[in-house]
């Protein structure tokens, strides 16, 4: 019967288009990294590049305030000193411990996060203890440098500003899809 | 895959023989008759009555939010059962309620609209319904297991729902199984609509409904797909170790928002294209008057079908973007209202200088077209970007989206149901009980949710049990609204239930205006329809 052959033609090729959306759906993952790598946005475990060479602004003072929080793993996390003065395109280091607090090994993965928002585009990490995972033996201290710098091109009315810390536990068999978190 | 396929042949093959013989039998009896069947009628009536019970759960679920939401203070119950609440009765309004009873029409309409016999997989149509009800059963099961059901938002947003209990794994298989049941059945309607029409019956001599459908179907095998691929991401994040949407292990919660959306947008006009498609079957029967530009409407729905796959970031403007994208999805949204402009200008005209007559049908249609119109509107609204951020996540936008859904595509259902129950049933409904309904709806509906307009306006935010004392007034207005309005269904059950049971003797053609294939047909239908296809000319 020929509608009958017709229908299970059609039904093979909307079947192959179900399908491909399905995959389609995971396409977009790397799709998304993709995107936010060539529009610069979201990548905040990227070490940034010191391209030009940017005058310090001696006239502009930046409080900035360090924090450090730890997301279910038995980890001691804080920050060196409490908050940092600085001018706007000064190159600076800040400390971080970080004391296992247990007696295993535990991987962590530190996710930054920025108040106001817009100091995300204006901050220029060039080191960061969050561009890698840590492993820490059992009882380990660590002290961990951040280095960074804070673009001139930040709005005048920023004064005060936060960078912020969480630890997450990496359990051993996670795997990684996100593709931007690269283990050692 | 190919063995499957041989059988599904085979069995459209047998039944359609047996449909031949059996003709003067009817149907099977007994509780067999709806597990076994293949007939497209009876299929729609279990998807219908099927969605009818879903709105009825779902509907209870919308009211213990508005009796906790009644006065301000924590009244009735935890917030995590709130927010199961508020989960659950998207979830299941949306996916157990809407979706089903479009099906449900698609299943009784479009074989007798194009002329055919059946709908072109008979057996999987069959799969494809009963796959809904163990599907409806983890939903609701998910109530009473530890941890309860999934609180996080009928949209699954990580990382709450990464973090919850195995309620939220329920939710996952049950969005899983519903996605399949409507793939399996938009194959089968787009199979059916392109192969199995009538000789002479062209794409473009297609009644509205049929190509409505059409569209929509498409969308479907489209997007659920993608939904599919979401939550399936979701699973393995919870339980297999990846990190899709942990950000400690190099994933974005943000990238689920996108893909979710990208599936989520064009499911609102899953939801609407359909009831636009019965809204231009009842106002020209009504209005004696055929539809005003029928071409332009095929063309303004499949444009609204493409621009509605890119516009998805508008549910997220504040989730950070840079303004390039934020300004694009603005643009692209706005321009949507240009084709749906289209459609309210066709549908007026079709009213225009009509010599139109008002029974309930029309009125839900007529209603449909102001209330609708008014959720446009707030809508382009809520497309401004500095206004949605206001507005983001506030009763505001409850307010848009249930004028959108409920008198929107519930409106246009209840009008469809009133439309065709005399071709269904083989009687007329009561007309005075079909007034009562629309009148008791269009009043508590716009009792319950106008107010919320103000009170997102004032700041209100969704999801929350509790509320400042200013809103009080406001919330007890919209929660006896609801109330009336859930008891008003009450009065639809009794008019289905009266007109199924007896009544005057429908005609073939009870409405005088009527043009489509299926008022050819004897009331009621027959159970085996245009075995002989009809002639179009």
């Amino acid at each position: 019967m020929s509608v009958a052959r017709a229908n299970i033609t059609m039904m093979k090729k909307l079947l192959i288009v179900s399908v491909a959306m399905f995959g389609f759906g995971f396409a977009l993952v790397p799709l998304y990294e993709k995107i936010c790598e060539v529009a610069g946005v979201n990548n905040l475990l990227k070490a940034d590049a010191l391209t030009e060479n940017i005058k310090v602004d001696t006239s502009r003072w930046l409080t900035v305030e360090l924090d450090a929080n730890t997301r279910g793993l038995p980890w001691q996390f804080k920050p060196m000193q409490a908050s940092v003065r600085i001018h706007p395109g000064e190159l600076v280091e800040v400390m971080y411990e970080v004391r296992n607090n247990s007696d295993r090994e535990v991987a962590g993965q530190a996710i930054p996060s920025y108040s106001p928002q817009l100091l995300a585009q204006h901050l220029k990490k060039l080191e960061c203890f969050c561009f890698t995972r840590q492993v820490l033996k059992p009882n380990e201290v660590r002290q961990m440098p951040v280095q960074f710098m804070i673009e001139p091109s930040l709005p005048d009315d920023v004064r005060v500003m936060t960078i912020s810390y969480t630890f997450f536990e990496l359990s051993s068999d996670s795997v990684d899809t996100g593709g931007k978190a690269k283990p050692i | 895959m190919a063995a499957v396929h041989d059988d599904h042949a085979h069995g459209h093959g047998h039944g359609h023989e047996h449909g031949h013989d059996d003709h003067a039998h009817g149907p099977p009896k007994g509780m067999m008759r709806w597990l076994t069947t293949t007939n497209h009628k009876d299929i729609g009536t279990m998807y219908l009555w099927f969605s009818f019970s879903m709105f009825l759960v779902g509907g209870m679920m919308a009211f213990g939010i508005r009796a906790e939401l009644f006065q301000p203070g924590m009244q009735l119950m935890t917030p995590e059962f709130f927010n199961s609440l508020t989960t659950n009765h998207g979830l299941i309004m949306v996916f157990g309620a809407i979706m089903p009873a479009f099906v449900g029409f698609a299943n009784w309409q479009v074989p007798m609209m194009i002329g055919a016999p059946d709908m072109a997989f008979a057996r999987m149509n069959n799969w494809s319904f009963w796959l809904l009800p163990p599907a409806a059963l983890l939903l609701v099961a998910a109530f009473f297991v530890p941890g309860g059901a999934g609180a996080g938002g009928w949209t699954f947003y990580p990382p709450l729902s990464v973090q919850m209990g195995m309620g939220m794994d329920m939710m996952i298989f049950a969005v899983h199984i519903l996605g399949a049941s409507s793939i399996m059945g938009s194959i089968n309607i787009i199979t059916t609509i392109l192969n199995m029409r009538a000789p002479g019956m062209t794409l473009m001599k297609m009644p509205l409904f049929v190509w409505t459908w059409l569209i929509t179907a498409y969308l479907l095998v489209l997007v659920m797909p993608v939904l599919a691929g979401t939550v399936t991401m979701l699973l393995t994040d919870r339980h297999f170790g990846t990190n899709f949407f942990n950000a400690a292990g190099g994933g974005d919660p943000i990238m689920f928002q996108h893909i979710f959306w990208f599936f989520g947008h064009p499911e609102v006009y899953i939801m609407i294209l359909p009831a636009f498609g019965i809204v231009s079957e009842i106002l020209p029967t009504f209005s004696r008057k055929p539809l005003f530009g029928y071409s332009s409407m095929v063309y303004a729905t499949a444009s609204i079908a493409i621009l509605s796959c890119i516009v998805w970031a508008h549910h997220m403007f504040t989730v950070g973007m840079p303004v390039t994208a934020q300004l694009f999805f603005m643009y692209a949204t706005m321009l949507i209202a240009v084709p749906t402009g289209v459609k309210v200008f066709n549908w007026t005209a079709t009213m225009w200088q009509g010599s139109m007559s008002f029974e309930t049908p029309m009125l839900f249609a007529i209603g449909f077209i102001f209330l609708f119109t008014i959720g446009g509107f707030s809508g382009v609204v809520c497309a401004v970007i500095p206004v949605d951020i206001q507005v983001q996540e506030t009763y505001y936008v409850i307010a848009h989206f249930h004028y959108v859904l409920v008198s929107g595509s519930l409106f246009a259902l209840f009008g469809g149901v009133y439309y065709w129950l005399p071709k269904w049933t083989g009687h007329m409904y009561d007309e005075s009980l079909g007034r009562l309904h629309f009148w008791l709806s269009m009043v508590f509906f716009n009792v319950t949710f106008f107010v919320q307009h103000f009170l997102g306006l004032a700041g209100m935010p969704r999801r929350v049990p509790d509320y400042a004392l200013q809103f009080a007034d406001f919330n007890m207005i919209s929660s006896i609204g609801a109330f009336g309005f859930g008891l008003s269904q009450l009065v639809f059950l009794a008019a289905v239930v009266k007109c199924i049971r007896g009544g005057k003797k429908a005609e073939a053609k009870p409405w005088d205006g009527a043009t489509t294939l299926e008022w050819d047909l004897p009331s009621p239908a027959p159970y085996h329809s245009w075995v002989t296809p009809p002639v179009v000319k």
